[in-house]
Protein backbone atom coordinates (compact mmCIF):
# COMPACT_ATOMS: atom_id res chain seq x y z
CA UNK A 1 0.00 0.00 0.00
CA UNK A 2 1.32 3.41 -0.93
CA UNK A 3 1.24 6.26 1.57
CA UNK A 4 -1.59 7.91 -0.35
CA UNK A 5 -3.69 4.77 -0.17
CA UNK A 6 -2.93 4.42 3.53
CA UNK A 7 -4.04 7.99 4.19
CA UNK A 8 -7.21 7.42 2.15
CA UNK A 9 -8.06 4.26 4.10
CA UNK A 10 -7.38 6.02 7.40
CA UNK A 11 -9.66 8.95 6.51
CA UNK A 12 -12.29 6.60 5.13
CA UNK A 13 -12.41 4.48 8.26
CA UNK A 14 -12.40 7.52 10.56
CA UNK A 15 -15.35 8.98 8.67
CA UNK A 16 -17.19 5.64 8.74
CA UNK A 17 -16.82 5.44 12.52
CA UNK A 18 -18.00 9.06 12.85
CA UNK A 19 -20.97 8.45 10.57
CA UNK A 20 -22.00 5.40 12.60
CA UNK A 21 -21.67 7.42 15.81
CA UNK A 22 -23.80 10.21 14.33
CA UNK A 23 -26.40 7.68 13.17
CA UNK A 24 -26.58 6.13 16.66
CA UNK A 25 -26.95 9.51 18.34
CA UNK A 26 -29.66 10.65 15.91
CA UNK A 27 -31.43 7.33 16.35
CA UNK A 28 -31.35 7.69 20.13
CA UNK A 29 -32.66 11.26 19.90
CA UNK A 30 -35.38 10.31 17.42
CA UNK A 31 -38.19 11.17 19.82
CA UNK A 32 -36.96 14.73 20.32
CA UNK A 33 -35.97 15.36 16.71
CA UNK A 34 -39.45 14.46 15.45
CA UNK A 35 -41.14 17.84 15.13
CA UNK A 36 -44.68 16.69 15.80
CA UNK A 37 -46.70 13.65 16.85
CA UNK A 38 -49.60 12.38 14.80
CA UNK A 39 -52.85 11.58 16.66
CA UNK A 40 -52.01 7.85 16.61
CA UNK A 41 -48.52 8.53 17.99
CA UNK A 42 -50.08 10.70 20.71
CA UNK A 43 -52.53 7.93 21.58
CA UNK A 44 -49.74 5.34 21.65
CA UNK A 45 -47.58 7.46 23.94
CA UNK A 46 -50.67 8.22 26.11
CA UNK A 47 -49.49 11.76 26.80
CA UNK A 48 -51.04 13.00 30.08
CA UNK A 49 -53.30 16.09 30.02
CA UNK A 50 -51.36 19.30 30.52
CA UNK A 51 -48.10 18.06 28.96
CA UNK A 52 -47.17 20.19 25.97
CA UNK A 53 -46.47 18.62 22.60
CA UNK A 54 -46.94 19.37 18.91
CA UNK A 55 -49.81 17.64 17.18
CA UNK A 56 -49.59 17.23 13.40
CA UNK A 57 -51.91 15.82 10.77
CA UNK A 58 -54.56 16.80 8.26
CA UNK A 59 -57.54 18.98 9.08
CA UNK A 60 -60.48 16.62 8.65
CA UNK A 61 -62.81 17.75 5.86
CA UNK A 62 -66.00 19.30 7.24
CA UNK A 63 -64.68 19.52 10.79
CA UNK A 64 -63.92 23.24 10.96
CA UNK A 65 -66.26 25.24 13.23
CA UNK A 66 -65.79 28.93 13.91
CA UNK A 67 -66.94 30.21 17.29
CA UNK A 68 -67.24 33.78 18.45
CA UNK A 69 -64.22 36.08 18.40
CA UNK A 70 -61.38 34.16 16.80
CA UNK A 71 -62.25 30.80 18.29
CA UNK A 72 -61.94 27.80 16.00
CA UNK A 73 -62.51 24.09 16.47
CA UNK A 74 -61.34 21.44 14.07
CA UNK A 75 -60.32 17.79 14.02
CA UNK A 76 -56.77 16.69 13.20
CA UNK A 77 -56.54 13.23 11.70
CA UNK A 78 -53.84 10.95 10.34
CA UNK A 79 -56.20 8.42 8.78
CA UNK A 80 -56.17 6.09 11.79
CA UNK A 81 -56.80 8.28 14.79
CA UNK A 82 -58.02 11.83 15.25
CA UNK A 83 -58.09 14.48 17.94
CA UNK A 84 -60.30 17.56 18.35
CA UNK A 85 -58.36 20.83 18.53
CA UNK A 86 -59.44 24.20 19.99
CA UNK A 87 -57.59 27.37 19.08
CA UNK A 88 -58.13 31.10 19.52
CA UNK A 89 -56.22 33.34 17.17
CA UNK A 90 -55.42 34.05 13.55
CA UNK A 91 -54.93 31.00 11.38
CA UNK A 92 -52.16 30.97 8.73
CA UNK A 93 -53.19 31.68 5.12
CA UNK A 94 -52.66 28.10 4.04
CA UNK A 95 -54.96 26.72 6.72
CA UNK A 96 -57.90 24.87 5.15
CA UNK A 97 -59.70 21.57 5.43
CA UNK A 98 -57.69 18.68 4.04
CA UNK A 99 -54.47 20.66 4.56
CA UNK A 100 -51.57 19.60 6.76
CA UNK A 101 -51.39 21.45 10.04
CA UNK A 102 -49.17 21.43 13.14
CA UNK A 103 -50.53 22.79 16.41
CA UNK A 104 -48.70 23.28 19.67
CA UNK A 105 -50.39 22.95 23.03
CA UNK A 106 -51.67 20.33 25.44
CA UNK A 107 -54.62 18.03 25.97
CA UNK A 108 -57.18 19.05 28.53
CA UNK A 109 -59.00 16.67 30.89
CA UNK A 110 -61.74 16.07 28.29
CA UNK A 111 -59.21 14.94 25.68
CA UNK A 112 -59.47 18.14 23.60
CA UNK A 113 -56.19 19.55 22.34
CA UNK A 114 -55.94 23.19 23.44
CA UNK A 115 -53.56 24.81 20.96
CA UNK A 116 -51.83 28.14 21.38
CA UNK A 117 -50.03 28.01 18.03
CA UNK A 118 -51.24 26.66 14.70
CA UNK A 119 -48.79 26.29 11.81
CA UNK A 120 -49.76 25.30 8.29
CA UNK A 121 -47.76 22.66 6.49
CA UNK A 122 -47.74 22.56 2.73
CA UNK A 123 -46.82 19.62 0.55
CA UNK A 124 -44.10 19.38 -2.08
CA UNK A 125 -46.42 20.03 -5.05
CA UNK A 126 -46.24 23.28 -6.96
CA UNK A 127 -48.39 24.13 -9.98
CA UNK A 128 -50.16 27.10 -11.55
CA UNK A 129 -53.77 27.70 -10.55
CA UNK A 130 -55.24 26.92 -13.98
CA UNK A 131 -53.45 23.55 -14.04
CA UNK A 132 -54.88 22.76 -10.59
CA UNK A 133 -58.35 23.79 -11.80
CA UNK A 134 -58.02 21.66 -14.93
CA UNK A 135 -56.94 18.68 -12.85
CA UNK A 136 -59.91 19.19 -10.55
CA UNK A 137 -62.27 19.38 -13.52
CA UNK A 138 -60.91 16.18 -15.01
CA UNK A 139 -61.22 14.43 -11.67
CA UNK A 140 -57.47 13.76 -11.44
CA UNK A 141 -57.13 15.95 -8.39
CA UNK A 142 -54.42 14.82 -6.03
CA UNK A 143 -56.50 15.24 -2.88
CA UNK A 144 -57.60 11.61 -2.69
CA UNK A 145 -54.23 10.10 -3.52
CA UNK A 146 -52.34 12.69 -1.48
CA UNK A 147 -54.52 12.11 1.54
CA UNK A 148 -54.02 8.38 1.24
CA UNK A 149 -50.30 8.96 0.91
CA UNK A 150 -50.23 11.24 3.92
CA UNK A 151 -52.23 8.75 5.95
CA UNK A 152 -49.83 6.02 4.81
CA UNK A 153 -46.91 8.25 5.72
CA UNK A 154 -48.36 8.85 9.15
CA UNK A 155 -48.91 5.12 9.48
CA UNK A 156 -45.32 4.42 8.45
CA UNK A 157 -44.14 6.99 11.00
CA UNK A 158 -46.03 5.19 13.73
CA UNK A 159 -44.95 1.70 12.68
CA UNK A 160 -41.28 2.70 12.65
CA UNK A 161 -41.48 3.59 16.29
CA UNK B 1 -4.00 22.10 -21.17
CA UNK B 2 -4.67 19.11 -18.95
CA UNK B 3 -5.89 19.17 -15.40
CA UNK B 4 -2.47 18.26 -14.00
CA UNK B 5 -0.95 21.40 -15.56
CA UNK B 6 -3.32 23.51 -13.47
CA UNK B 7 -1.63 22.22 -10.34
CA UNK B 8 1.05 24.78 -11.03
CA UNK B 9 -0.19 28.05 -9.44
CA UNK B 10 1.30 30.22 -12.21
CA UNK B 11 -0.42 28.21 -14.91
CA UNK B 12 -3.59 28.31 -12.85
CA UNK B 13 -3.40 32.10 -12.62
CA UNK B 14 -3.08 32.39 -16.41
CA UNK B 15 -5.98 29.98 -16.85
CA UNK B 16 -8.14 31.93 -14.38
CA UNK B 17 -7.42 35.25 -16.09
CA UNK B 18 -8.47 33.80 -19.43
CA UNK B 19 -11.62 32.03 -18.23
CA UNK B 20 -12.99 34.51 -15.68
CA UNK B 21 -14.43 37.14 -18.09
CA UNK B 22 -16.31 34.43 -20.01
CA UNK B 23 -17.62 32.85 -16.82
CA UNK B 24 -18.75 36.21 -15.49
CA UNK B 25 -20.51 37.03 -18.75
CA UNK B 26 -22.24 33.63 -18.85
CA UNK B 27 -23.37 34.11 -15.25
CA UNK B 28 -24.82 37.55 -15.99
CA UNK B 29 -26.67 36.34 -19.10
CA UNK B 30 -28.12 33.28 -17.39
CA UNK B 31 -29.09 35.25 -14.31
CA UNK B 32 -30.96 37.78 -16.47
CA UNK B 33 -32.71 35.04 -18.47
CA UNK B 34 -33.55 33.23 -15.22
CA UNK B 35 -34.95 36.34 -13.53
CA UNK B 36 -37.05 37.13 -16.61
CA UNK B 37 -38.39 33.55 -16.55
CA UNK B 38 -39.08 33.85 -12.82
CA UNK B 39 -40.96 37.09 -13.43
CA UNK B 40 -43.03 35.45 -16.16
CA UNK B 41 -43.68 32.26 -14.18
CA UNK B 42 -47.28 31.70 -13.03
CA UNK B 43 -48.36 31.92 -9.40
CA UNK B 44 -48.77 28.72 -7.42
CA UNK B 45 -52.32 27.43 -6.88
CA UNK B 46 -51.90 27.49 -3.10
CA UNK B 47 -49.15 29.94 -2.34
CA UNK B 48 -49.85 32.60 -4.92
CA UNK B 49 -46.98 34.97 -5.68
CA UNK B 50 -45.11 33.90 -2.54
CA UNK B 51 -43.79 30.97 -4.57
CA UNK B 52 -41.34 33.41 -6.23
CA UNK B 53 -39.18 33.14 -3.12
CA UNK B 54 -38.52 29.54 -4.13
CA UNK B 55 -36.42 30.67 -7.12
CA UNK B 56 -33.87 32.24 -4.78
CA UNK B 57 -34.31 30.00 -1.76
CA UNK B 58 -33.95 26.60 -3.43
CA UNK B 59 -30.84 27.36 -5.58
CA UNK B 60 -29.12 28.95 -2.55
CA UNK B 61 -29.94 25.93 -0.41
CA UNK B 62 -28.61 23.55 -3.10
CA UNK B 63 -25.45 25.63 -3.46
CA UNK B 64 -24.94 25.76 0.31
CA UNK B 65 -24.61 21.97 0.28
CA UNK B 66 -22.80 21.75 -3.06
CA UNK B 67 -20.09 24.16 -1.85
CA UNK B 68 -19.48 21.99 1.23
CA UNK B 69 -19.22 19.04 -1.17
CA UNK B 70 -16.57 20.89 -3.19
CA UNK B 71 -14.73 21.73 0.03
CA UNK B 72 -14.84 18.05 1.07
CA UNK B 73 -13.22 17.02 -2.22
CA UNK B 74 -10.61 19.73 -1.71
CA UNK B 75 -10.07 18.45 1.84
CA UNK B 76 -9.31 15.00 0.44
CA UNK B 77 -6.96 16.69 -2.01
CA UNK B 78 -5.16 18.35 0.91
CA UNK B 79 -4.97 15.32 3.19
CA UNK B 80 -4.45 12.49 0.70
CA UNK B 81 -2.83 13.84 -2.44
CA UNK B 82 -1.21 17.00 -0.98
CA UNK B 83 -2.38 18.85 -4.08
CA UNK B 84 -0.93 22.39 -4.03
CA UNK B 85 -4.20 24.05 -5.07
CA UNK B 86 -6.52 21.96 -2.87
CA UNK B 87 -6.27 24.13 0.22
CA UNK B 88 -6.48 27.29 -1.89
CA UNK B 89 -9.76 25.98 -3.32
CA UNK B 90 -11.03 24.96 0.12
CA UNK B 91 -10.23 28.30 1.72
CA UNK B 92 -11.69 30.32 -1.17
CA UNK B 93 -14.99 28.40 -1.05
CA UNK B 94 -15.81 28.91 2.65
CA UNK B 95 -17.18 32.50 2.63
CA UNK B 96 -19.10 31.85 -0.60
CA UNK B 97 -20.75 28.78 0.90
CA UNK B 98 -21.53 30.71 4.07
CA UNK B 99 -23.20 33.44 1.99
CA UNK B 100 -25.38 30.94 0.10
CA UNK B 101 -26.38 29.27 3.39
CA UNK B 102 -27.23 32.65 4.87
CA UNK B 103 -29.40 33.55 1.86
CA UNK B 104 -31.16 30.18 2.11
CA UNK B 105 -31.86 30.70 5.82
CA UNK B 106 -33.12 34.27 5.43
CA UNK B 107 -35.31 33.64 2.38
CA UNK B 108 -36.65 30.48 4.01
CA UNK B 109 -37.53 32.45 7.10
CA UNK B 110 -39.30 35.15 5.06
CA UNK B 111 -41.15 32.44 3.16
CA UNK B 112 -42.09 30.57 6.31
CA UNK B 113 -43.84 33.51 7.94
CA UNK B 114 -46.66 33.91 5.39
CA UNK B 115 -46.99 30.21 4.49
CA UNK B 116 -46.38 28.26 7.70
CA UNK B 117 -47.12 31.06 10.12
CA UNK B 118 -43.64 31.27 11.67
CA UNK B 119 -40.21 32.72 10.91
CA UNK B 120 -38.39 29.93 12.65
CA UNK B 121 -39.08 26.54 14.20
CA UNK B 122 -36.56 24.03 15.49
CA UNK B 123 -37.48 21.30 13.05
CA UNK B 124 -34.85 18.89 11.73
CA UNK B 125 -34.34 20.55 8.32
CA UNK B 126 -34.08 24.10 9.63
CA UNK B 127 -31.81 23.13 12.51
CA UNK B 128 -29.44 21.04 10.38
CA UNK B 129 -29.04 23.91 7.89
CA UNK B 130 -28.36 26.32 10.77
CA UNK B 131 -25.65 23.91 11.95
CA UNK B 132 -24.19 23.97 8.42
CA UNK B 133 -24.09 27.79 8.57
CA UNK B 134 -22.39 27.75 11.98
CA UNK B 135 -19.81 25.27 10.67
CA UNK B 136 -19.05 27.60 7.76
CA UNK B 137 -18.49 30.43 10.25
CA UNK B 138 -16.30 28.16 12.37
CA UNK B 139 -14.17 27.27 9.34
CA UNK B 140 -13.75 30.96 8.46
CA UNK B 141 -12.56 31.62 12.02
CA UNK B 142 -10.19 28.64 11.90
CA UNK B 143 -8.58 29.79 8.64
CA UNK B 144 -7.92 33.17 10.24
CA UNK B 145 -6.78 31.79 13.60
CA UNK B 146 -3.79 29.81 12.27
CA UNK B 147 -1.03 31.84 10.62
CA UNK B 148 0.72 29.11 8.68
CA UNK B 149 -1.53 28.30 5.66
CA UNK B 150 -0.47 24.66 5.39
CA UNK B 151 -1.20 23.96 9.06
CA UNK B 152 -4.53 25.79 8.86
CA UNK B 153 -5.33 23.77 5.73
CA UNK B 154 -4.90 20.40 7.47
CA UNK B 155 -7.04 21.39 10.46
CA UNK B 156 -9.71 22.89 8.19
CA UNK B 157 -9.68 19.78 5.97
CA UNK B 158 -10.38 17.49 8.93
CA UNK B 159 -13.26 19.71 10.14
CA UNK B 160 -14.65 19.89 6.60
CA UNK B 161 -14.72 16.09 6.29
CA UNK B 162 -16.35 15.72 9.71
CA UNK B 163 -18.91 18.36 8.72
CA UNK B 164 -19.68 16.47 5.51
CA UNK B 165 -21.64 13.99 7.65
CA UNK B 166 -24.21 16.77 8.02
CA UNK B 167 -24.92 16.81 4.26
CA UNK B 168 -26.97 13.56 4.08
CA UNK B 169 -28.65 14.56 7.36
CA UNK B 170 -29.82 17.84 5.76
CA UNK B 171 -30.94 16.14 2.56
CA UNK B 172 -32.87 13.31 4.22
CA UNK B 173 -34.02 15.13 7.38
CA UNK B 174 -37.43 15.68 5.79
CA UNK B 175 -37.77 11.94 5.08
CA UNK B 176 -36.36 10.53 8.30
CA UNK B 177 -38.32 12.68 10.74
CA UNK B 178 -41.63 14.51 10.91
CA UNK B 179 -40.74 18.08 10.01
CA UNK B 180 -42.49 21.37 9.33
CA UNK B 181 -40.50 21.67 6.10
CA UNK B 182 -42.08 19.75 3.24
CA UNK B 183 -40.22 16.86 1.54
CA UNK B 184 -38.06 17.31 -1.57
CA UNK B 185 -39.84 18.50 -4.72
CA UNK B 186 -37.15 18.12 -7.38
CA UNK B 187 -34.47 15.62 -6.37
CA UNK B 188 -36.78 12.81 -5.32
CA UNK B 189 -37.63 9.26 -6.32
CA UNK B 190 -40.49 9.37 -8.81
CA UNK B 191 -39.51 12.67 -10.41
CA UNK B 192 -40.23 16.31 -9.61
CA UNK B 193 -43.60 17.40 -8.22
CA UNK B 194 -43.23 20.91 -9.62
CA UNK B 195 -45.16 21.80 -12.74
CA UNK B 196 -42.80 22.45 -15.73
CA UNK B 197 -43.89 26.11 -15.90
CA UNK B 198 -42.35 26.60 -12.45
CA UNK B 199 -39.63 23.94 -12.70
CA UNK B 200 -37.90 25.35 -15.80
CA UNK B 201 -37.25 28.83 -14.27
CA UNK B 202 -36.08 27.12 -11.08
CA UNK B 203 -33.55 24.99 -12.98
CA UNK B 204 -32.30 28.00 -14.98
CA UNK B 205 -31.79 29.87 -11.71
CA UNK B 206 -29.99 26.86 -10.27
CA UNK B 207 -27.56 26.80 -13.22
CA UNK B 208 -27.11 30.58 -12.93
CA UNK B 209 -26.33 30.27 -9.21
CA UNK B 210 -23.84 27.45 -9.94
CA UNK B 211 -22.10 29.62 -12.53
CA UNK B 212 -22.06 32.47 -10.02
CA UNK B 213 -20.33 30.16 -7.56
CA UNK B 214 -17.80 29.01 -10.18
CA UNK B 215 -16.99 32.63 -11.07
CA UNK B 216 -16.65 33.79 -7.46
CA UNK B 217 -14.70 30.67 -6.50
CA UNK B 218 -12.21 31.01 -9.33
CA UNK B 219 -11.72 34.72 -8.57
CA UNK B 220 -11.30 34.01 -4.86
CA UNK B 221 -8.74 31.26 -5.62
CA UNK B 222 -6.79 33.70 -7.79
CA UNK B 223 -6.87 36.27 -4.99
CA UNK B 224 -5.72 33.69 -2.46
CA UNK B 225 -2.73 32.67 -4.60
CA UNK B 226 -1.76 36.31 -5.03
CA UNK B 227 -2.23 36.93 -1.29
CA UNK B 228 0.14 34.05 -0.51
CA UNK B 229 2.72 35.41 -2.91
CA UNK B 230 2.56 38.80 -1.23
CA UNK B 231 2.97 37.08 2.13
CA UNK B 232 6.01 35.14 0.93
CA UNK B 233 7.57 38.28 -0.54
CA UNK B 234 6.99 40.17 2.72
CA UNK B 235 8.62 37.35 4.71
CA UNK B 236 11.61 37.35 2.34
CA UNK B 237 11.90 41.11 2.60
CA UNK B 238 11.78 40.99 6.39
CA UNK B 239 14.45 38.30 6.62
CA UNK B 240 16.63 40.19 4.09
CA UNK B 241 16.34 43.38 6.13
CA UNK B 242 17.38 41.53 9.27
CA UNK B 243 20.42 39.92 7.62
Amino acid sequence: MTRKQRRLVLIGSALTVLAIAAALVLNALRDSIVFFSTPSMAAEKSIPPGQRFRLGGLVQAGSLERGKQLQVKFVVTDGNASLPVMFTGILPDLFREGQGVISEGALDAAGVFKADTVLAKHDETYMPKDVADALKKQGHWKDESAQQQNAAGAKAATSVR
Amino acid sequence: MSLIDLANPSRFLKFAERVLPWLAAATAVLMLVGLQQVFAAPDDYQQGATVKIMFIHVPSAWLSMFVWGVMSLAALGTLVWRHPLADVSAKAAVPIGAAFTFIALVTGSLWGRPMWGTYWEWDARLTSVLILFLMYLGLMALWRAVDDPSRAARAAAIITLVGAINLPIIKFSVDWWNTLHQPASVLRIGGPTIHPSLLVPLLIMAVAFSLLFLTLHLAAMRNEILRRRVRTLRLLQASAARA
